[in-house]
Parts: C-alpha cells; structure tokens; sequence
C-alpha cells in the first residue's frame, strides 16, 4: 500500500519582525452585539414595511377595479360591440382589436429586436456601434410613449389620411423594441463563455454555437422577456390616442381605419359622465389588468428555468 | 485509538444527521472530535458530506430555508446546534474560508479592516496596525504593502485566498473551517496556503476538507474519512494513512475510487 511521508516542517518562513502579531495584539473588546443586532432588525423591519407597501397598493388597486368593474362583467360584455350611452353594449370589438394590435405590434418588433440582442451580445460586445445601440435604445425607453404616439402619427396616420390599427401597432412596436432587445441581450450574456468556446472546440461555426446552443440555453429567459414586454405594451394608452384611436365596428379595417382597442375605450368612458359607461370603463378595466396579469403569471411559471 | 494526553476537545460532533430542502439525508450519526490547535482533515469522495458537515459547524447553512440538522455540535461543550444559540457570537468565534476565494469587492486594506471595524472598537492607528498583523499572519504583507488601496478583486487566485485567511483571523476566532481552501489555485499558491496553514495551528483549531490526499496528510494531525454521509474512520493522520483500519479508508487513499 502506498504510504506518504509527512514532511518535516522546516521551511516555515521565519516569524515577520518589526510589526506585532496578531497574537501578541490579543483580542480586543467587542463592540457590544445589541447596537448591532438593533440595526439588522431596524433595517428588515424597513424592507419588510417597504414590501407591504408595494404588495398593499397593488391589491387595492386590483381590489378597486375588481368591486368597481365586476358588476359589468358578463359573456356578452366581452363579445358584443360597444354601445353610446343609454343602449346595452360591450368591449367585444375593442378587446379584439387590442389583441389584434398588440400581436402585430410583437410581429413586428420581436423578430429584428432579438437578432439585435444576439448581435449585441455575441458580436458587437463592447464596440462603439454596440454602445451607440444600447445608448439609443435606453433613450427610447426613457421616451414619454406620447411622443412616440405622436411621431407615428406624423409618418403613417398623415400620408395614409386616416387612423389606423397598423399604425397603433407601429407605436407599440417602437415601444417594444429596445426593451426585447436589452432583455435578450442581458439573457445572452448570462451564458458562460465556456459553452460558447466548448461548441467552438467541437468546431461548430460562430452561427451555429450562437443560434443553436446559446440561444437554446438563454430560450426561457428570451420568451419571458418577450412576453413581459407584450403585456407591458398591451396596456398602453397614449400611443393609441393618435394612431388606432377607437371605432365602433369589429377590427376588419385594422390595416386601414380606425381601431378599437382597449386602452383607449377606457380613456373615453372614464372621462364620459354617464354612468353606465364608467362602469363598462371598470369592466374594461378589470379584463385588461387580467390580461397582463395572466401573461405575467405564465411568463413566470411555464418559462422559469427549471432544474434538472 | 485515543492516546491518554490527549488535548482538549473544541469541537464534538455527536450523533449528528443533516437534511437537505425535502428531506434528503447528507449526513447520518457522525461522531467527531476536533482536538484544540491541531489540524483535522476531512477526506472521502465528492459528494460524501464533507462540505454539509463542516457547515454545521458555524450554523452557516441556516441561510438556506429548509436545510437542517440534528444531533448536536458541542463548541467548548455548549451546543451550538440549540436554536438559542447566538448566530453572529459563534461566527464570531468559528471563521470559515471558501473553495473560491470571495474577496469583497473593496481594497485589499478594506477587506481586512472591515471586520475590525464591524466587531471591535479601535482606533485608525490601531486598525492599521491590526490590518498589517493579519496579512503577516496570512503571509501575504510582503506582496501587498505597497498595494493596500489596490481593489481585492485584482490580486491573483492564491494572494485571494490568503487575503480571505488575513480577513478571517482578523476577527480573532478561535476555529477556522476550511473547505478545500486549495482546490481553485495553482501548485505553487497552494504550497503556500499549506505553510501558511500549518503556522495557523498555533492560535486557532483548524478543520479542513480536502480531496487531496497529500496534502491531508502534509498538513494534518488527525483524519476523518467520510464515505456516503457517514464517517467510515477517524484517527492520527500518519495511521489512517499508513494503517488504516478499514477497509474502505485503505481503498480510497489507495485511489482504488474516489
Ligand atoms: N444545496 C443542496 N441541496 C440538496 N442536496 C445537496 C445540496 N448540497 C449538497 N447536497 C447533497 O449532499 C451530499 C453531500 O454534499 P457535500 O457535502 O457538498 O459533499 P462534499 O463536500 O463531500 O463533496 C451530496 O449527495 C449532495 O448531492
Ligand atoms: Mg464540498
């Protein structure tokens, strides 16, 4: 049996002169413990006041519209067209053409937006095309959503001589792209370099290692940006003034015409002074914050990375 | 085994069992005693427990919801596994050192001062003067006293984990735990760590995991080798390794597995 010898302590390097040791320093008194533990306690207590603070304003608010908005909710609420004041309608039409507008808007903007974040993250790195991309697109994320509405407005709505839900899609896209970008650039760059150099050494193309093992590694977190970033759009009121505005009709002139939408019939109703219509306002209230809740929630759930 | 002088006992593991978030068992009965100012190496293969057991020792694992352990840790015979225990006094008293060095983000100066500052009242003088002890003691002085404002990050692998040695001596305890404190620097740096090691003997009671044979028995005085959570044999190092009783302690420093 092999046996290892236990060398003879002998190169220890000589104790340092000059400055006191540890040892001789000694131990000197603790600080008492009580200050400190008040302090832990003091700043859990802050966090966790804090924390009830957000989870309150946010259960009043869904409370709020919950009380004020599910006496309109009905089938036929969601699924027959809006009505002016004193006649029995619905959100039917703007609950469609708010789907209709919001996944144009992601067809439009997710594609371009996510080899943007690819490139970003895998070519362009820390270049100064990348930086100027990642500059621009945090300033178009700080960009009051009006201005974009307004913009939009200037390039489609005027030359086409009429409101249209393209164009409300147009608005959203713009709005969507820079955060689907950095989302998926951020995923990107949690990936360890090793993998990227192990698919390298396989002798895979930078193409292939990229699209097909990065991309597959950072997928979940990918899709859940996309997705938070369509419920976040989704809700967008603003934008729409200028550019989808409302119509009465089913969404069939989405390319063309004016489009309702959800956002923008709960502007309208909420400020109207008839009654019947700020309830359906709630109503339409409660279904949208539904809706971007359940998009959240799956986001969260169904593309959590999970372990294996 | 035991000798008649033998020295005091730190720390006495008894009959301790550790469980994972859903019950899984890491641990079962160990039994072991670590022997005041001597170097007791924890050996066995990965994923035998070494780690989960030596992180009992200073409750560290209590970070961790669902992670818990039964039995008892007696520190100077007081058990520290009693919920009363106070948390931040027994790190106070036990310091640990990691498998990769955690400089924080702060200069080489800052990471040793920092727990002065935190657990002692002194003086700037006598801060200086304590940081300086705590690097000779780390051995790592010379390399760095001219580079004190130097951020902690930017010194190399080994110089790390000296500096991480320097922080925790700094706050005086009287156990160190070390897992593996070797196994993410080059030969050379771990030589040093390994001196180093060996001079800490005098003040502090040391406990390392190590899954380098050789260096448990370059640097320890006792061993204790675990195999699937449980502890297969203890004793002086120079029998578990020339003599060992069992017959799974011989196959595995024989490097039949592992
Ligand atoms: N965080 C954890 N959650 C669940 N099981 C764990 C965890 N950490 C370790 N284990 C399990 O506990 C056992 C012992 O692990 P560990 O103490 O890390 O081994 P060693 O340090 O000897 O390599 C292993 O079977 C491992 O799978
Ligand atoms: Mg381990």
């Amino acid at each position: 049996m092999e046996t290892i010898a236990k060398p003879a302590v002998a190169e220890r390097p000589a104790a340092p002169q000059g400055a006191p040791s540890l040892a001789s320093l000694g131990r000197p008194p603790y600080r008492p413990l009580f200050w400190r533990k008040l302090q832990d306690n003091l700043v859990q207590g802050f966090s966790v006041l804090a924390l009830a603070l957000a989870v309150g304003v946010m259960l009043w608010i869904l409370a709020t519209i919950l009380l004020r908005g599910s006496e309109a909710l009905s089938w036929d609420f969601l699924t027959t067209l809006s009505a002016p004041h004193g006649f029995k309608g619905g959100i039917g039409n703007a609950l469609a053409g708010t789907l209709c507008i919001t996944l144009f808007a992601a067809v439009i903007a997710v594609p371009p937006a996510i080899c943007a974040g690819i490139w970003l993250a895998e070519f362009g790195k820390k270049s100064r095309l990348a930086d100027a991309l990642r500059f621009s697109a945090n300033v178009m994320m700080g960009m009051p959503s009006i201005v974009v509405g307004l913009f939009v407005y200037m390039i489609l709505v005027v030359p086409m001589g009429a409101n249209s839900g393209l164009a409300g899609s147009v608005a959203l896209a713009i709005l969507m792209f820079p955060v689907v970008m950095r989302t998926t650039e951020d995923m990107l760059m949690m990936v360890p370099d090793t993998l990227r150099e192990s698919g390298l050494a396989l002798g895979l193309t930078r193409c292939r290692v990229t699209l097909q093992i990065i991309c597959r590694a950072a997928r979940n977190g990918m899709v859940t940006g996309v997705l938070l970033a369509v419920a976040r759009v989704s809700g967008e009121t603003a934008p729409l003034l200028f550019t989808a505005q409302f119509a009465k009709t089913w969404p069939t002139a989405f390319f063309t015409g004016p489009t309702a939408n959800i956002p923008v019939l709960i502007n309208d109703y909420g400020m109207s002074n008839f009654e019947d219509l700020q309830t359906a306002g709630w109503g339409a209230s409660l279904v949208i914050a539904v809706l971007v809740l359940s998009v959240n929630v799956i986001a969260r759930v169904a593309f959590r990375d999970k372990k294996d | 085994m035991d000798n008649t002088q033998e020295p005091k006992l730190k720390i006495r593991a008894r009959k301790l069992s550790f469980f994972y978030e859903g019950g899984h068992q890491a641990l079962f009965d160990n039994d072991l005693d670590i022997p005041e100012r001597q170097i007791t190496a924890v050996i066995g293969p990965s994923g035998c427990g070494k780690s989960t057991h030596l992180r009992t020792y200073n409750r560290i694992y209590s970070l961790h919801r669902g992670q818990r352990a039964e039995g008892e840790v007696l520190l100077d015979g007081e058990n520290i596994l009693d919920p009363k225990t106070d948390l931040l006094t027994l790190r106070r008293r036990v310091g640990m050192i990691f498998q990769k060095p955690t400089p924080f983000p702060m200069s080489v100066f800052d990471n040793v001062a920092y727990p002065l500052r935190l657990h002692f009242r002194l003086s700037h003088k006598e801060i200086a003067e304590r940081v300086e002890a705590a690097l000779q003691g780390a051995s790592l002085w010379d390399e760095v006293k001219d580079q004190l404002r130097k951020s902690g990050l930017a010194l190399s692998g080994g110089q790390q984990q000296r500096l991480c040695i320097a922080r925790a001596i700094a706050a005086e305890p009287e156990v160190l735990l070390m897992d593996e404190p070797t196994s993410a620097i080059d030969p050379v740096a771990t030589l040093k760590i390994e001196d180093l090691v060996l001079r800490l003997r005098e003040r502090f009671t040391i406990v390392i995991v190590t899954h380098n044979m050789q260096q448990a028995a370059r640097i320890s005085d006792r061993t204790a080798f675990f195999y699937k959570g449980r502890i297969v044999e203890v004793g002086p190092t120079k029998q578990i390794f020339t003599a060992p009783k069992e017959k799974k302690t011989e196959e595995y420093i024989t490097g039949r597995f592992g």
